[in-house]
């Protein structure tokens, strides 16, 4: 299929699943099939029309802006204080021997256990401000900024390295132009999930506690049983996230522009 | 005078991976390469080839022996040689320009003048305008070119080189081969070239030393190679001569060959 053509049935499907919303739900149109009342369906999943319009009446009187400067903030700065962190205690335990085998079963319970719990935590520690909740981001991004560099450094290229050696790097030369270079590369490849784990722990953060942000905007939402506000929260969210999505695709096609692209291995 | 390069009983031993017995790759080696000679090193595979070049490098420690190196015991790494691997040695992350001024770099060298430099080593050998492409961009004959001029730019006094064109086609490696010869008897080096390929070895060399099969490699023979400089390997191996050195040089190795290849292929069934 050429490309325009993909792109109109994409469209073409979402206007299809938005039909079908609106014609379910919409009072009155179809006759109650699974409830006696006809608001029924309404009320427990909206209205796309209605959505729309709350969505619309956000951007138009601009209160969802402060929102979503405050999620992409704490998104960003979870993100980059979760890669440094990870980035450095990558390298450390992935060049130490010692540190990794002393370390090792912590790092694997601290990972396996389930982050979002240190949420409530985080409000005493932090207050209900953005820090906690990017100290909730950072929770989730460290990991797998950690797991990712520890990976790289063990798996540089023995070649290369005694290369470099024989090229007369030292010590530290190799660290910086071998094993950081390396580890970056695993690092950016993680760099979609890392980003989204960033997101995920601004709005879960937010949801559970907060005074502003989306994720506050949907838990207002969702206690005044207003539905239609839920979903148009949700709707934004998904927007907001592919637009990170597609800021890291840029970012990363510019730092990695030394690794094989999949058209440059298998052109099509 | 010294030699370049003085292996003197080198003998060395690996512990063993899950409790099987210790493995002694090379036994005894006493080898030396004059300044400025091109020796190749033959042998059949897995014999230990890569283990001594390894140890004139100073990337490993020989368990017993000494290496001299124009006379001085080598202890660390052998700053005085260059390694060409047999593998892919190139940073992917640094385009070629950028390859083949890393050693400029580690040594501390200025920027403006390694860039030079390294330009200058890049069209010399036939890839100038190619500085900007990544390891990735370039075919592997290009790759093996970039490694040549990154090791070379170094003026290394000793070349090790692993078997550095066994992985090019039949007709890239004789482009590089004589390349090589070219850029060696512009300014001749001592060159320790490993290779299983026995025309490669006479077609190169001034001398040929033959190893033993693995475990406990050691030398059981040396040819010298008389054949007139300059050479081109294509047209070499046409003279008369190559054919009658061919001949005992493969006399001698034969049955090491067919003990290796017995030993890999009971170690298969095993």
């Amino acid at each position: 299929m050429k490309r325009s053509t993909v792109r109109l049935w994409q469209a073409l499907i979402a206007v299809l699943v938005f039909v079908a919303w609106q014609v379910l739900t919409q009072p009155g149109l179809v006759p109650p099939f699974v409830w006696d009342n006809p608001d029924r369906a309404a009320f427990f999943f909206g209205e796309p029309v209605k959505m729309l319009k709350v969505a619309w009446t956000w951007f138009a009187d601009g209160t969802i802006y402060k929102h979503l400067w405050v999620t992409l903030q704490e998104t960003v700065l979870a993100f980059v204080i979760g890669a440094v962190l990870g980035l450095g205690t990558g390298l450390w335990l992935g060049l130490s021997s010692t540190a990794s085998a002393l370390l090792d079963p912590y790092i694997t319970a601290m990972n396996a256990m389930p982050r979002v719990v240190l949420a409530p935590i985080f409000m005493v520690w932090f207050g209900l401000g953005i820090w906690s909740k990017v100290a909730l981001g950072v929770t989730l991004v460290y990991f797998i900024v950690f797991f990712n560099v520890y990976q790289g450094v063990k798996e540089v290229s023995p070649v290369v390295l005694n290369n470099s050696v024989m090229l007369g790097a030292s010590r530290r030369q190799l660290l910086r132009h071998v094993y950081l270079p390396s580890a970056t590369s695993w690092l950016f490849s993680s760099l979609h999930t890392s980003v989204g784990m960033a997101f995920v722990g601004a709005v879960v953060g937010e949801y559970l506690g907060s005074a502003s942000g989306v994720g506050y905007l949907i838990q207002q939402a969702e206690g005044a049983f207003d539905i239609n506000a839920v979903f148009a929260g949700i709707l934004i969210l998904t927007a907001f996230a592919l637009v990170l999505d597609y800021a890291v695709t840029q970012a990363e096609r510019r730092l990695l522009r030394w690794r094989p692209a999949q058209s440059e291995v298998e052109p099509l | 005078m010294a030699a370049a390069v003085g292996f003197e009983s080198i003998t060395c031993t690996f512990a063993a991976r899950e409790g099987g017995r210790p493995y002694t790759a090379v036994k005894d080696v006493t080898l030396s390469i004059a300044e400025g000679e091109f020796v190749s090193v033959v042998g059949p595979t897995g014999c230990g080839k890569s283990t001594l070049l390894n140890v004139a490098a100073g990337l490993l420690r020989p368990s017993s022996g000494t290496t001299r190196i124009f006379g001085e015991p080598l202890a660390g790494i052998n700053r005085r040689a260059g390694y060409m691997f047999q593998a892919e040695a190139l940073m992917p992350w640094r385009n070629a320009l950028a390859n083949v001024t890393a050693g400029l770099e580690f040594r501390g060298a200025d920027r403006a003048e390694a860039r030079s430099r390294g330009e200058e080593w890049l069209a010399r050998v036939g890839l100038s305008g190619f500085g900007d492409r990544y390891p990735h961009q370039l075919s592997g004959g290009m790759r093996k070119r970039v490694s040549l001029a990154q090791m070379l730019i170094l003026d290394p006094q000793i070349l090790l080189m692993d078997e550095p064109f066994s992985a090019l086609d039949i007709q890239t490696r004789q482009l590089m081969e004589n390349e090589l010869l070219e850029l060696w008897s512009a300014n001749r080096k001592s060159v320790v070239f490993i290779t299983h390929d026995l025309e490669e070895a006479i077609s190169l060399s001034d001398r040929v030393v033959v190893l033993s099969a693995g475990p406990e490699t050691h030398p059981i023979g040396e040819f010298p190679i008389g054949l007139p400089r300059p050479r081109d390997v294509a047209e070499v191996r046409l003279a008369p001569g190559f054919i009658a050195l061919h001949d005992r040089i493969w006399h001698s190795m034969k049955a090491e060959v067919l003990k290796g290849y017995a030993q890999t292929r009971n170690r298969v069934a095993a």
